[in-house]
């Protein structure tokens, strides 16, 4: 028995063994469920195999929805145990787990994912092209990231969660300070996820140069698709660096390396400085879309061009370069002297420069609108204060000297989430709705729309806005709990408020899932929204050739012209497409990436050596396969498209 | 399949070009990587703690021998696709052959070397410094392998199929490949042993 010990909780709460339950419960049900549906064979061939990027993208967001509902509960928690003085919800040791895994899910897990599924689904559509560029590559990105999450989340219930922070700081994360797996399996499941995302940014790089419609280079491609670019970008120059960092982690923590050691001439700081190379940028990851998603609502809700197009584009590229020289801001007070901080505070302060055109880009596209209040919309419309409020209190984080006042409060926690849920959690959001019609061939209710709006908008004012005066009078974050004294009560207590808001407002996009997809109406048009770009002119629900003839494209909104001046879009004739076959060895070999990963985390080195021999026989495969794709003829497109035509 | 016989063999369908500019763009993150991996090293370098320092453990002629055989094998994998460009199928091969041997007489070296290192005390345990130049040295050395048995599967997949698109595109990414480890060597041998032995 000795040898399952390992598994064990260290440090168990009734709340674990429930969701022990709980989990294997589930497990138990969606077994069950599907095999008597019998939907083995349709989930396999229509979804597991899948290389199309529309389902890779849908699963992309489904995952980042459960992943939300899993950062959530979390971050319920931590405003229940801090609600009020002295609180005994939660101990320490649990609220350190808490913390770490909110932080870590709901950046990696969910913001990332939710992001990527959106670019899955909208960019090769807004370029006019069939797919990315590696469809198989696409599925193994996506496949690498689910196992990544999965091994991260069976993390409480099997061996331990991490506890050191989703920063994970040495010497606080080495085997002398965090003795549990719990930061092993934060090292390798988030080294396989990003292995998963370093692939998606070389797919959507060349997808993009090298796959857009005739006629439309760069400076005529739709915002979200530059934003989608630049981010790719980032992500092929900024995740090697987590590669590295993670694998010397786990190198120190598994093999007993000296790399982030006190002793023997290791550097503890090394650490920080490695994941804020990775880490600053990565908040940009998760932002520039963002700014894509709401450069495309804002234009056609607003009924305008977008103001400014190449002011838009230079700021974004401005903003993508200083991502990778601030990343020192996230420790001023480590005490690398005046010389540095003042250096890294100029650059911080720059990025306001280019982020603030944009913000006035957005203004002036409003201006003299002709505004429709959608969701998306009002999404769109609440970011501006919201995100500008957080901006500002960025500037003010960054003066090096002041930060050692904000430094380690709630105020910095508040920071970044006015910038976070306004930017990242709304866009998506917004994206969400925006983009569901192309997707499912319903709309999403604009009533239970209106109302998980206000209660998301209303509950994250309510919930963060009291932190930002118990930061400046100095409660310091991840603390799990305060005495009566220090007067944090009230206020905490109100947030506690606001995070119940929040839920329900999260709940209730769930219910609007369910309502519609129950009772909306079918019988909707290619283009509900009236918008201008590319998504919206091939059928809805999109054939899985995107386009039965590549368009040709003009201008910057290519739709919006081809149905205002009239615009021809689609000249060619049709042709026999080519399409590549669906295969189940992504998902095969993310599953011995699990196992390899779930190995590693428990120093189970026969197994580990099995699984890194499975991993390679799938590359091998791979390589001696002869996969030529498919054709789908001329008779079968034009029978698709009249089928399609004749719905509507 | 569309073919554009104007260009050479390995670009000559949409979709190995687009294959060969994903390569270069998966080049740019290795050199994030290996980047990265420097940096490590040029910040632990003096972390040599109670173990041995670079001075003491560097030595020439085992230098000597991996770098000889490493930019060697660059030069006949060059040799390789020039020919490969020639349509000439057997002269490929053999010097594909030749570059993995040579690639192999490099990791022999490399093996013999750490095991030296080990023997004089020095261990991947030992000191800071050590950790980081057996990791930098480790990633490069098991970027090589990795490159010997993909080579070798490029080659049985030259004999088996031919001189056609799929596998002329294959053998030249591999050739980046290839090169791209050369390009890491000589950094190694210039800020990591010449600086050291200085």
């Amino acid at each position: 028995m000795d040898y399952f010990d390992r598994f064990a909780v260290p440090h168990p709460s009734p709340a674990i063994y429930a969701s022990m339950v709980a989990i294997g419960l589930t497990m138990i049900a969606v077994v069950a469920g599907i095999t008597y549906f019998k939907k083995w064979g349709y989930l396999w061939r229509e979804w597991l195999t899948t290389v199309d990027h529309k389902r890779i993208g849908i699963m992309y967001i489904l995952a980042a929805l459960l992943m939300l509902f899993r950062g959530g509960v979390d971050a319920l928690m931590m405003r229940a145990q801090t609600a009020i003085p002295d609180n005994g919800l939660l101990d320490g040791q649990h609220y350190n787990e808490v913390f770490t895994t909110h932080g870590v899910v709901m950046i990696l897990f969910m913001a990332m994912p939710f992001i990527i599924g959106l670019m899955n689904i909208v960019t090769p559509l807004q370029i006019g092209a069939r797919d990315v560029a590696f469809p198989r590559l696409n599925a193994v990105s996506f496949w690498l990231f689910f196992m990544g999450a999965m091994l991260f989340n069976i993390s409480f219930v099997v061996g331990g969660s991490p506890d050191a922070g989703w920063t994970s700081y040495f010497p606080l994360a080495s085997n002398d300070f965090s003795e549990s797996v719990g930061s092993n399996y934060y090292a390798i499941s988030l080294q396989i996820a990003g292995i998963g995302t370093l692939l998606t940014g070389i797919n959507f790089i060349v997808t993009i140069l090298k796959m857009r419609a005739p006629g439309m280079n760069l400076m005529k491609m739709p915002m979200f698709t530059w934003s989608i670019l630049i981010t790719n970008f980032i992500i092929v120059f900024a995740f090697p660096v987590l590669t590295v960092a993670l694998a010397l982690m786990t190198m120190d923590r598994l093999f007993g390396t000296q790399f982030f050691t006190m002793a023997n001439g290791g550097s503890d700081m090394l650490w920080a400085n490695l994941f804020w190379v990775w880490g600053h940028p990565e908040v940009y990851i998760v932002i520039l879309p963002a700014f894509g998603i709401y450069s495309e609502i804002i234009s056609t809700f607003a009924r305008r061009n977008l103001y400014g197009y190449n002011s838009m584009v230079i700021s974004m590229v401005a903003i993508s370069t200083l991502s990778f020289i601030v990343w020192a801001h996230h420790f001023y007070t480590m005490g690398h002297g005046a010389m540095v901080n003042g250096i890294f505070s100029i650059t911080t302060m720059a990025i306001a420069v280019p982020t603030g055109v944009k913000i006035f880009n957005w203004l002036f596209t409003l201006w003299k609108g002709k505004i429709v209040f959608t969701v998306p919309m009002l999404y769109s419309l609440a970011f501006i204060p919201i995100f500008t409020l957080g901006g500002v209190t960025g500037v003010m984080l960054a003066m090096a000297s002041a930060d050692y006042q904000y430094h380690n409060t709630m105020f910095l926690v508040v920071h970044f989430h006015y910038v976070l849920i306004p930017g990242t959690v709304f866009a998506v959001l917004a994206g969400f709705t925006y983009w569901w019609p192309k997707m499912f061939g319903f709309m999403l209710s604009e009533k239970i729309g209106k109302w998980s709006f206000w209660f998301i908008t209303i509950g994250f004012n309510v919930t963060f806005f009291p932190m930002f005066i118990t930061g400046l009078d100095g409660q310091a974050r991840r603390m799990y709990t305060y005495s009566e004294s220090t007067g944090y009560g009230p206020l905490n207590m109100l947030s506690f408020v606001g995070a119940i808001g929040l839920a329900i407002g999260f709940a209730l996009i769930v219910y609007n899932i369910y309502w519609s997809t129950r009772y909306a109406s079918r019988n909707i048009s290619n283009d509900p929204w009236d918008a201008r770009s590319l998504e919206w002119a091939t059928h809805t629900p999109i054939p899985e050739y995107n386009f039965a003839v590549v368009p040709t494209v003009a201008s910057t909104e290519a739709f919006w012209d081809a149905k205002k001046k009239g615009f021809k879009l689609f000249g060619g004739k049709v042709e026999k497409i080519h399409m590549p076959n669906n295969s189940g060895v992504p998902f095969i070999m993310s599953c011995i990436f699990f196992v390899w990963g779930f190995a590693l985390v428990f120093s189970m080195w026969i197994i580990a050596i099995i699984a890194t021999i499975g991993i390679f026989a799938c590359m091998i495969h791979r390589s001696f396969e002869k996969d030529h794709g498919r054709y789908i003829s001329v008779e079968e497109i034009e029978e698709t498209e009249n089928k399609l035509r004749g719905a509507k | 399949m569309k073919i554009d016989n104007s260009l050479p063999l390995e670009y000559s369908t949409e979709e190995n070009r687009l294959k060969i500019f994903g390569f270069w763009i998966f080049l740019g993150a290795e050199i994030a990587l290996f980047a990265t991996l420097f940096a490590t090293y040029f910040v632990l370098v003096d972390g040599t703690g109670n173990g041995p320092t670079g001075e003491h453990l560097f030595k020439v002629p085992t230098l000597m021998f991996q770098t000889i055989f490493l930019l060697t094998s660059s030069f006949t994998i060059g040799l390789g696709i020039n020919a490969m460009r020639l349509g000439r199928q057997k002269a490929t091969i053999g010097f594909f052959i030749i570059t993995l041997i040579l690639g192999l007489g490099f990791l022999g070296v490399e093996i013999y070397e750490f095991v030296e290192y080990v023997h004089e005390g020095a261990t991947i345990q030992t000191s800071a410094f050590l950790s980081s130049l057996f990791t930098l040295l480790g990633t490069h050395g098991a970027h090589v392998t990795l490159g010997l048995f993909w080579g070798t599967f490029i080659i049985m997949q030259i004999k088996k199929r031919g001189m056609t698109p799929e596998t002329t595109n294959k053998a030249f990414i591999f050739s980046l490949y290839w090169h791209f480890l050369d390009v890491v060597w000589i950094f190694i041998f210039s800020f990591v042993y010449l600086k050291g032995m200085m």
